[in-house]
């Protein structure tokens, strides 16, 4: 039985590990600055979800039960991961580096990283 | 009690995280937890004035588990054109979504799924607040691909929300 488990935590271990791989050589592939913003948000899904649920299982066979602190990092992951890729993407848009051309939002007003200045309330 | 706990839901959220980050069930955790669920939904509660509404949590959980699949299935899709797409063939489009949703709760939460599910990156949003600016990493029809955010994810949300 702990052989079985065994094999399954590597094959998700290596499974994940590949992800990671892939999302860092996207990093080093992609040509553009906006393309390069996709790579991050996939090694961090995929690559850390499976490493968390190997730990998270590892310790089954010597303690006998399942740790879920790693539950946390993922969902700490899960709710960070989409920030900071909304705040790079907006560093982006106003520098100027992601597309001159940006569509029309289709609401008559721009998009707020090129509107106007708001004073803090 | 609508004034000493402005947000229940964070407040069972804070005391559940707290139990997990210690790891063990001890009365001196239960005041701790209790405390911090009490203390930072007061001190925050000046920037979240409005209190969220779920209608149907167990929808919630549905649609997470609908998000968690898409994500596995969406890594396959996008390692492939990482890994074997020749650059220049690359089309990486903008795409605007209108939205139909108005519950900042269920924006952010939309926000949120296009970013993590590979392929799509949530880049602004309009001053008003009525669209989001996505960047698609590979979609020759960009029609196609907002046509299915709205139905698959946003749809589902307005259900929960509103």
């Amino acid at each position: 039985m702990t052989q079985v488990l065994d094999l399954f935590l590597s094959a998700i271990l290596v499974g994940g590990g590949i992800f990671a791989i892939v999302g860092s050589y996207g990093l080093l592939r992609l040509p553009r600055p906006m393309q390069r913003l996709h790579a991050p948000t996939k090694a961090t899904t995929i690559g850390v979800g499976a490493a968390l649920l190997a730990s998270s299982l590892g310790g089954l066979p010597l303690t006998g039960t399942v740790s879920i602190q790693e539950w946390l990092i993922t969902l700490f992951l899960l709710l960070t991961a989409p920030i900071s890729a909304l705040f790079l993407a907006k560093t982006l848009i106003l520098r100027g580096e992601a597309d001159p051309n940006l569509p029309d939002s289709g609401t008559g007003s721009p998009w707020a990283t090129l509107g106007e200045e708001r004073p803090d309330p | 009690m609508r004034r000493l706990f402005p947000h229940p839901y964070l407040t069972l959220t804070l005391i559940v995280l707290w139990f997990l980050l210690v790891n063990q069930w001890k009365l001196g955790s239960l005041v701790m937890a209790a405390f911090l669920g009490t203390a930072i939904p007061l001190l925050t509660s000046a920037w979240w004035p409005d209190r969220a509404r779920v209608k149907h949590p167990l929808g919630l959980a549905a649609y997470s588990a609908l998000v968690l699949w898409d994500v596995i299935v969406a890594n396959f899709q996008v390692a492939r054109i990482v890994l074997f797409m020749p650059r220049d063939r690359i089309q990486s489009n903008w795409i605007t979504i209108p939205l139909d949703l108005r519950s900042p709760e269920a924006i952010s939460l939309l926000a949120g799924t296009i970013t993590m599910t590979p392929g799509t990156l949530t880049s602004d949003m309009s001053a008003c607040g009525r669209a989001l600016l996505v960047h698609a990493l590979h979609a020759p029809d960009p029609d196609a691909v907002r046509d299915e955010i709205k139905a698959r994810y946003e749809a589902r949300l307005k259900r929960i929300f509103e």
